[in-house]
């Protein structure tokens, strides 16, 4: 598409190529194959920062492992202490410390937590998939009914419908996740009995064969249409606690979002095409208010993981929130690093899939 | 060049009225205007930014914005193969939607903002064909292309793919020129098509709609600030104060023997202007007419006309 340096370096000896070189692979390929290298590389670099980060932080940290883990007698023990900091590579220097930290990391290994006695990267291939599962829920949820009710808003601005979004999305916004989680529980469980107990799964129905991690996705993939319902019940409340705070965000910024372009021209020159509403609002309205709205919805999976934690610990989910509260409480070092470096490694990786989507969705990005 | 319209009315407007609901009561914008335009001809309205000119194009389309209330008549004549005249002051959603890209159609002032970035040109110029005339996609793809051809888009097949900010902006206002006319309309409402131009291209543009009205039968609103443009084009100019018309007539009569004060002193205020020693002499260089630079917006008697957003 593009004419790169190639085309019209025919004439030039290989010293001068050589010396080009870098400048023809920038050159080279489709400039949004280019886009997307770009961005991945980047995040790989910032992916080295998360783990230098997570490292330091953790062991600036003003709590002794050693104290936590041995209990008061075996920690008064000199030579158990010097013991256990040799096992754990203690002893050594931080740097040392950080670089077998990153060898350790290339090979998939984490450490072993002490607080379960598991390899942290086992724990967290288990609590992944559970925070994952009420996580996409959520943002699926939330996307969906934030545009209907942003768009709905901004197009009866001023009118009943839009004062009632407004309060709606108020509302999401300012009842404490906690809170909510707790309220739910109460009456959906204990009062309503409508919603099942805390957990993924009711304790008479078996874990469906493994295959995603997801229960609704795997039950759904083994046929088993019983465990799919109850794992989708239990997914319910979490998910709609969760839902609610990202709805009121998203409803709000999509209504400016939407305001915003229902001013452009190009929305004014599709009306005088003659186009039906509901295809200036798809295919203009939508579609030019898309990249607020993306970037939005990234952020919002953000603070949506930092919602699950306190949305976990209520309903005993067993995912990365309920294991970073245990690994930080009890000063498990592996465990806390691990969490750190997942939910790091998943900013980074919501940005990446942002960053791309704006190439597929505006041209003036995947062209450049 | 002079033309002489064929004598019927393709847009008849009597009286309009457009009033901005504010605070203190309603705000007169356009007060009383009347304009016909004829078919196969173009005709210029032409006054400064705030005189209403914007609002009553949209005004045409039933495009207004909900603080506007709008009285009078504006009469759509009959089309080409036949039918009755149509109302279009006061007339259903459907109606409208009838006539907005099909029978009347409207380019914009700046082809960087009216065009859709994120949609290719070739959607763009099918999908109300495909709405209104029922087309297939592929039907509708090659009449997009002949299109493109028309008003001068080289290589238009090509063309079809690529998204707007991958041209000029000469050549993006060709697109949106056929954009508007990919239904075949009877009228085209063309507001400020060449101001966001670079003076080099504006000329080709303004040649093109000439072309238009000239090959296809086409019925132009001109909307323009530009004396310079207007005196290059138009068949009739009407001149817009403050919501009011305030001298209308052929193009050489206007610009020969303006009658009123105020055309005159914008006659006048055209930089480098003969106008007071000798009116014929700057007629005659304004027919002949090229690059005549525009119309300042600050008028040498000041004046309190109420301001609106042009590109509102």
């Amino acid at each position: 598409m593009t004419r790169t340096a190639g085309d019209t370096g025919t004439t030039a000896g290989p010293r001068r190529n050589m010396r080009r070189g870098p400048a023809r692979v920038r050159g080279t390929g489709h400039p949004f194959a280019r886009y997307v290298l770009r961005r991945v590389v980047t995040s790989l670099l910032l992916l080295v920062g998360v783990t230098l980060v997570t490292f330091v932080l953790t062991n600036l940290v003003p709590g002794d492992p050693v104290a936590a883990s041995l209990g008061q007698r075996a920690a008064e023990d000199p030579a158990i202490v010097a013991q256990f900091r040799a096992e754990y590579g203690l002893d050594k220097p931080l740097v040392v410390q950080y670089v077998t930290y990153l060898g350790n990391l290339l090979h998939g290994n984490l450490g072993t937590s002490t607080t379960t006695h598991n390899a942290v990267s086992s724990d967290l291939a288990a609590a992944v998939p559970a925070t994952l599962e009420i996580a996409l829920g959520a943002i699926v949820l939330s996307v969906l009914i934030g545009v209907l009710f942003g768009t709905l808003a901004a197009y009866r601005r001023g009118k009943t419908t839009d004062h009632v979004l407004r309060v709606v999305s108020l509302a999401g916004l300012s009842v404490p996740t906690f809170w909510l989680a707790l309220v739910l529980y109460y009456a959906f469980y204990f009062q309503l009995h409508i919603a099942p107990g805390s957990g993924r799964l009711s304790s008479d129905f078996n874990v469906p064969p493994t295959i995603t991690g997801l229960y609704t996705v795997d039950a759904l993939l083994a046929g088993q249409l019983d465990t799919f319902l109850d794992a989708l019940s239990h997914l319910f409340l979490p998910v709609l606690v969760l839902t609610l705070y990202t709805v009121g965000l998203l409803t709000r910024f999509v209504r400016t979002a939407v305001l915003e372009i229902l001013d452009q021209d190009y929305v004014r020159a599709a009306r005088a095409k003659g186009l039906p509403t509901r295809t200036v609002v798809r295919a203009y309205v939508l579609r030019g208010a898309s990249v607020p709205i993306l970037t939005v919805v990234g952020l919002a999976f953000g603070s949506l993981l930092s919602g699950t934690v306190l949305v976990e610990s209520v309903f005993s989910w067993p995912g990365i929130g309920s294991y970073a509260y245990q690994s930080a409480s009890h000063l498990d070092l592996p465990g806390v690093m691990g969490v750190g470096l997942v939910i790091g490694a998943t900013y980074l990786l919501v940005n990446l899939v942002v960053d791309i989507l704006y190439g597929v969705i505006d041209p003036r990005v995947r062209l450049a | 060049m002079t033309r002489t319209p064929s004598g019927e009315v393709a847009l008849d407007i009597r009286d309009l009225r457009i009033d901005l609901a504010t605070a203190e009561g309603p705000r007169p914008i356009v007060n009383g205007l009347d304009l016909r335009v004829g078919r196969g001809s173009i005709h210029g309205l032409a006054g400064e930014s705030g005189s209403g000119k914007t609002i009553t194009a949209l005004a045409v389309l039933g495009l207004l914005p909900a603080s506007m209330s709008v009285s009078g008549s504006i009469v759509l004549g009959a089309a080409a193969a036949g039918g009755e005249p149509i109302e279009l002051v006061g007339s259903s959603a459907a109606v409208l939607g009838g006539v907005r890209g099909r029978r009347v159609a409207m380019v914009f002032q700046d082809p960087s903002t009216s065009l859709h970035p994120q949609l290719a040109v070739g959607r763009q110029l099918t999908d109300h064909v495909r709405h209104h005339l029922g087309l297939r996609e592929a039907e509708a793809r090659a009449r997009a292309a002949a299109l493109l051809t028309r008003v001068h888009v080289p290589d238009a097949e090509t063309a079809l793919g690529k998204y707007p900010h991958q041209f000029s902006g000469g050549q993006r206002q060709r697109i949106a020129i056929a954009v508007a006319l990919a239904c075949g309309p009877d009228v085209l409402l063309a507001d400020e098509p060449t101001t966001a131009l670079d003076v080099t291209v504006q000329a080709g543009v303004l040649q093109l709609l000439r072309e238009l009205v000239d090959d296809m039968g086409l019925s132009v609103l001109l909307v323009t600030h530009d004396l310079g443009v207007m005196s290059s084009v138009a068949d009739e100019v009407t001149v817009m104060r403050a919501g009011a018309v305030v001298e209308s007539g052929p193009r050489s009569q206007l610009f020969t023997a303006p009658r009123h004060e105020y055309t005159k002193s914008l006659l006048a205020a055209l930089p480098g202007s003969t106008f007071e020693e000798d009116p014929a002499e700057l007629a005659a260089e304004l027919v002949a007419g090229h690059e005549a630079p525009a119309v300042p917006t600050v008028l040498p008697d000041g004046n309190d006309a109420p301001q609106e957003r042009d590109d509102v």
